[in-house]
């Protein structure tokens, strides 16, 4: 599966998140990649599961990828728990 | 992770500031003096935010002001100033205001050192109790204290 990272420029923490999002994948030993991109890319972009924060997360909902809002970009339980929900709802 | 060592100069504790475009220009202030940065780069990172939002937060209470390199970027560097009063930001389009202390200026000039400080900057956030410690500094010389004891712990 693919996790998209959004964040406003594509670059800061998005980027931050594509790192945790990465360390998780490999602690779980998923079969998925990670992106970063920012937000004015990100609805055109094919993933299966969004990651970002509160804000672009509600600007993101109602399209047709799960989106999920995390707060601290490098925690590691946040970011498990989002893909949890995720795979869970499958 | 030499990369992200913050030295005494770019560490700044401060009381309070008028505005989020102060806060900002204050948090760029040492790179700014270092030569590091041009008044070109500060303004970028406000633009940055007056045009994509108040979205810079990377976690509680942590605001992460940037802009690309060719803004104005002369020699990479990082700068961490503690506000001991709340920095608004103008409020999102779902109506919340999101509010920072801690202030994290980030000058990169090439993808490579950017994402070295990125991963430096994670390990900081990923430590909720350095964090919060910092939150609750009231001087110059504890947040440098603070910042040192991570450094020998890590």
């Amino acid at each position: 599966m693919k996790i998209l990272c959004v964040c406003g420029m594509g670059f800061g923490s998005s980027l931050m998140l594509k790192m945790t999002v990465e360390k998780v994948i490999q602690k779980k030993g998923l079969n998925a990649e990670a992106e970063a991109t920012d937000i004015g890319t990100a609805s055109g972009t094919q993933a299966d599961l969004i990651l970002t924060n509160n804000e672009f997360a509600s600007q993101l909902e109602g399209g047709s990828v799960p989106v999920k809002a995390v707060m601290n970009m490098a925690s590691e339980d946040e970011v498990e728990k989002a893909i949890d929900e995720y795979l869970d709802s499958k | 992770m030499s990369d992200v060592k913050l030295d005494k100069s770019s560490i700044q504790w401060k009381q309070e500031v008028t505005d989020w475009r102060e806060a900002i220009k204050v948090s760029a202030e040492p790179l700014l003096q270092q030569g590091k940065i041009t008044e070109n780069y500060i303004q970028a990172m406000i633009d940055n935010i007056d045009n994509l939002g108040p979205y810079i937060l990377i976690a509680p209470n942590v605001a992460l002001p940037h802009a690309r390199p060719e803004a104005g970027v002369n020699e990479r560097g990082i700068a961490l100033t503690v506000f001991k009063k709340d920095v608004e930001f103008p409020p999102g389009t779902d109506n919340k205001t999101d509010t920072a202390r801690l202030f994290i200026c980030l000058a990169a000039t090439d993808s490579e050192t950017h994402l070295n400080f990125l991963k430096g900057i994670s390990s900081w956030i990923e430590d909720e109790e350095f964090i919060n410690r910092l939150l609750e500094t009231d001087s110059q010389e504890e947040t440098e204290d603070i910042i040192n004891e991570f450094y020998t712990k890590n």
